[in-house]
């Protein structure tokens, strides 16, 4: 308080008034653009939502109907993959870095997982396309799950590794003291107490996932029909959002906004149960 | 070991599989590329002048935006409200993090567009608020490791709650709370659909923030599998190589300040 002694105690006062109204300012403005999203989407989307959207596929524009059922399925059938991909990974590698990352290693490895939390999406989808695409020579739901598990990957990792970090020590070793063998510890008492929240992780992991589009348009492609080959092009509701969104036709921004509707309930909804679960946020 | 071990392998594959796709167009232009603006693939003239103009405009825009709306939210979350209010902000502010990018830019086109237009206007704004929740989760989580007696020494000696942050709370967050915003501009820099969506996608630079623009991230999503020759193709790796240069710099660089805060005050 350099000056404090200058300054009447009715001024720090006031200041303090400005302030504490600045950041309540700040906090409301925060909180609008949610408001007027979640608003817009609603709104917008429920007129254009019925029972046809889930059960029929996309029809051509001027045409009645339509829905997204195969983007919807094709979305769960990436998402899946991606699923089958990250996990082993994910949870090995987590695993490995709670019990044995001290070192420098260790923190080479958590820092490379944490910066490629930070790579654009859209790279992932490069690597896959070069890996997957260009050798298939087709787009291929394969190679849209691959690159949705590198999306995941980094996620899995780190709340695996934090979540095994929280297991207290004494469990472990009182398991080692009984003579159980270290990997038979790890899988049913290490990773099994730590289970709720590492499965809490993989949910927000899903959630993220399923919410992507850029590193989904070129590796899945889209696919107006039924699909259910893994080397086929398939439909997304993120991509197929995307493809109505920025189309002239008004028909077809309706359909957007419905898409969002659905794609937003359900991964709020995933979001807000995994929360009351588990008071730990994984920040993006 | 070797799981743990894959995502560094996976890291260094992705950038060797970056340059090696990206080798004709790194010997074909050199580092001309960077200060080229003409674009016109059809005579084979590559710049991405323009891409890292929209790329660095409209993410410092919305860095002007979010940053003093996304710490004085912290500052209010961490610091000023003890309400259960508090928790109702936090949590709005958390699940906008949860919104895919894709919906964020339907909303931009339907609401942004019609003030802005598709331009860099929209695309700083609609980045702003994507990145926000980013800035306020970490830095709230940054106040928060400021050791209370911190704050307490300074109100004992008669400091308002304003004077006991700027003196006491502030100055050792510092570091940390630049860290957050550093990574929210890591975040705005990669940012792609909503961008796609909003920027208007011409390749120019006109000056002007009402104007229409590209970003290196729309230009992938927009042509990046519509490549027509090995040239081409090798120039879209090219811009994908810049943009993940960028922004595994500003990333890592953010990563180093928030971490040394939080194990600072880990060990008080």
């Amino acid at each position: 308080m350099e000056n404090g002694q200058q300054q009447s105690y009715s001024i720090r006062k006031l200041k303090e008034k400005v302030f504490l109204a600045l950041a309540l300012a700040t906090a409301l403005l925060a909180v609008i653009p949610l408001i007027s999203l979640l608003g817009f989407v609603v709104y917008k989307g429920i007129g254009a939502l019925n029972l046809d959207f889930f059960i029929h596929i996309p029809v051509p524009v001027g045409e009645k109907g339509g829905g997204m059922a195969n983007a919807i399925v094709g979305t769960m059938m990436i998402v899946g993959l991606g699923c089958l991909f990250s996990l082993p990974i994910g949870l090995l590698g987590g695993i490995w870095l709670a019990e044995w990352g001290k070192g420098k290693r260790g923190f080479l490895i958590r820092y490379a997982v944490d910066v490629m939390s930070g790579f654009p999406t859209i790279i992932f989808g490069m690597f896959a396309y070069v890996l997957f695409v260009l050798t298939m020579r087709r787009f291929s739901a394969l190679a849209g799950g691959f690159a949705l598990a590198l999306v995941m990957l980094p996620y899995i990792t780190k709340t695996t590794e934090e979540m095994i970090k929280m297991v207290p020590r004494t469990l472990k070793e009182s398991a080692l003291a009984l003579g159980i063998p270290e990997w038979k510890v790890m899988l049913f008492v290490v990773l099994r107490t730590a289970w709720n929240g590492i499965f809490t992780g993989i949910m927000l992991a899903v959630a993220r996932a399923a919410g992507e589009t850029a590193p989904l348009l070129f590796t899945a492609f889209n696919n107006q029909y039924w699909n259910f080959q893994l080397d086929q092009p398939t439909g997304s509701m993120t991509v197929q959002i995307y493809n109505y969104a920025i189309s002239p036709f008004e028909e077809w921004n309706r359909m957007a906004w419905a898409g969002s509707l659905v794609l937003v309930a359900i991964i709020l909804a995933i979001t807000l149960i995994v929360r009351r679960y588990s008071k730990r946020v994984v920040y993006g | 070991m070797v799981f743990a071990a894959s995502i560094p392998l996976l890291f260094f594959l992705i950038l060797a599989m970056l340059l090696y796709q990206s080798r004709l167009a790194l010997f074909t232009f050199g580092p001309g590329f960077f200060f080229s603006s003409v674009w016109n693939p059809v005579k084979n003239q590559y710049g991405a002048l323009p891409f890292i103009y929209g790329t660095l405009v409209s993410s410092l825009l919305a860095l002007l935006i979010a940053a003093p709306l996304g710490v004085g939210c912290a500052i209010y979350l961490s610091e000023v409200s003890a309400s259960r209010f508090k928790e109702w902000i936090a949590t709005m502010v958390d699940l906008l993090a949860a919104i895919p990018s894709v919906v964020f830019g339907l909303w931009g086109i339907f609401i942004l567009g019609p003030i802005f237009g598709l331009s860099l206007m929209s695309a700083g704004v609609l980045l702003a608020i994507m990145i926000l929740p980013t800035i306020t989760a970490i830095s709230r989580e940054i106040l928060q490791a400021v050791p209370g007696t911190l704050r307490e020494s300074a109100r004992a000696l008669g400091a308002t709650k304003w004077e006991t942050i700027k003196l006491s709370v502030l100055p050792p967050a510092a570091s940390g709370i630049i860290g957050s915003i550093v990574l929210g501009l890591g975040r705005a820099l990669g940012e792609t659909m909503a961008v796609t969506m909003v920027i208007g996608n011409r390749p120019e630079i006109s000056g002007s923030l009402l104007a229409p623009a590209y970003s290196l991230s729309a230009v992938l999503a927009n042509e990046f599998a519509e490549a027509s020759s090995d040239l081409n193709f090798s120039v879209m790796v090219e811009i994908g190589l810049i943009l993940l240069i960028i922004t595994v710099l500003v990333n890592g660089l953010a990563r180093l300040l928030v971490w040394k805060m939080v194990s600072n005050s880990r060990i008080q």
